[in-house]
């Protein structure tokens, strides 16, 4: 927590430290420094490996485990077939790593281990880190979409129908809304992750403060605050899933318009 | 907000492990392991197909066995019944004919034996008239001491014969 005991800034969860003395880390003039960011990435990463290694058992009847992973799968496949066609397969390995990558970002930063000391950072709560993944969504859109159909694909800002003395003005409304694809895609996540977050340590520190505070407070404010902490943890839990699911639907959904265009 | 406040000092570092363990994830699990645990749901799904596909034949395959089978044992039966009935009818004849083949013999035994009695009973009759006249000669010739006629003593039996 922070220095000042008697103030709680709940921002502070936001912020990123380097760790293990990294932090004059330099890779061609710009810093890498390890940090708590990073080192939950890794974390991430690595239960995200271990989650689907436990998967590959490869047996004809699957067990709990592989039957998990395989409704995962199962889940982004199908998802990208509803919303892409047949042409959508090739694109499950880069879906799938940017779902469940969010997903188990958002649901370890919700992991309660505070009570043992440790702090989970909640990565997707940066733009920097929901940029990067909008980025590499948008690239992929932008690459397969010209690459596909040349210049043809600006076709895809004048929609079907479009009375052509309106096709400039219509044009640009489109390119518009195309071009803030990205930051509405990154944004999305790191509000929605942001918020959680805070709410949690404002009410949190709601809780800590009444208590300190005497009997009465305790009575009226910390058992209302705490109960509504539980049904807020339960929401962003269902929230944690929500966005990584709404991100992976929302690329899927671009991605078609390059696949397909209209 | 440490978002923007750090923006500065951390946006590299951000990015670059960003890239290193979403590149890690993406090349380890996305193309290495999700197209295995597809591809293993996938021969699942054909497996159960083919299983459902091959048991579907095999049940096509007993229903035409069968219905063969039910044909032939039809065939069967009616021939067994139609052996049966000439059977029976082959042996009602046998029997007949060697009923009346039977009765042909016993008819004409019976006939012959008539015949015999008939004969034989002239016979003794007409025995019995010659022992009558002899008798009836003998008895008169002790009697009366008369020599009678054959002819007339067998008259006389014949005669007293018929008025019994």
């Amino acid at each position: 927590m922070a220095a000042d005991q008697a103030k709680i800034d709940p921002m502070h969860q936001f912020a990123i430290q380097p760790l293990f003395g990294s932090q004059h880390w330099e890779l061609a003039g710009y810093n890498i420094a390890f940090t708590n960011s990073a080192l939950w990435m890794g974390i991430a990463a690595l239960a995200l490996w271990i989650f689907v290694f436990g998967g590959m058992k490869r047996q004809l009847v699957p067990g709990r485990w592989q039957m998990a992973v395989e409704s995962f799968t199962g889940f982004v496949d199908d998802m990208l077939e509803a919303n892409i066609g047949k042409a959508g397969r090739k694109y499950v390995p880069y879906v799938f790593s940017l779902f469940m990558f969010i997903l188990f970002a958002n649901l370890l930063g919700l992991v309660p281990l505070g009570v043992v000391g440790v702090h989970p950072f909640t990565f997707t709560s940066h733009f920097t880190v929901t940029g990067i993944f909008a980025l590499i969504s948008f690239s992929i859109v932008l690459i397969v979409g010209f690459a596909k159909h040349g210049l043809r694909f600006f076709s895809l800002f004048i929609p079907h129908g479009t009375p052509v003395l309106m096709m400039p003005l219509i044009f640009f409304v489109e390119l518009a809304s195309f071009m803030v694809r990205p930051f509405s895609l990154a944004l999305r996540l790191f509000v929605a992750m942001m918020a959680g977050h805070l709410l949690l340590e404002v009410l949190s520190s709601f809780v800590i403060a009444g208590f300190n505070n005497g009997l009465l407070t305790s009575v009226i404010v910390v058992i209302p605050t705490f109960l509504l902490m539980i049904a807020i943890c339960a929401l962003e839990i269902l929230v944690a899933g929500i966005q990584a699911y709404v991100f992976a639907l929302l690329t899927s959904l671009y991605i078609n318009d390059a696949e397909n265009l209209h | 907000m440490p978002q923007i406040a750090q923006l500065a000092d951390t946006y590299s570092s951000q990015i670059f492990w960003l890239l290193v363990f979403f590149g890690l994830v993406f090349f380890l699990v996305g193309r290495g392991m999700v197209p295995k645990v597809m591809d293993t749901v996938a021969q699942r799904d054909s497996q159960i197909s083919a299983d459902l596909a091959a048991a579907e034949a095999a049940r096509n395959e007993a229903d035409t066995q069968e219905k063969a089978w039910r044909q032939r044992e039809n065939e069967n039966r009616a021939q067994a019944h139609a052996m049966v009935n000439e059977a029976k009818d082959k042996a009602a004849h046998e029997t007949e004919e060697k009923l009346a083949a039977a009765q042909q013999q016993i008819d004409a035994q019976l006939a012959e034996a008539e015949h015999r009695i008939e004969t034989a009973r002239s016979a003794a009759e007409t025995e019995i008239q010659a022992v009558a006249s002899d008798a009836a000669q003998d008895i008169v010739l002790r009697l009366t001491g008369m020599q009678i006629a054959e002819a007339s003593a067998s008259a006389a039996v014949r005669k007293a014969m018929i008025h019994g």
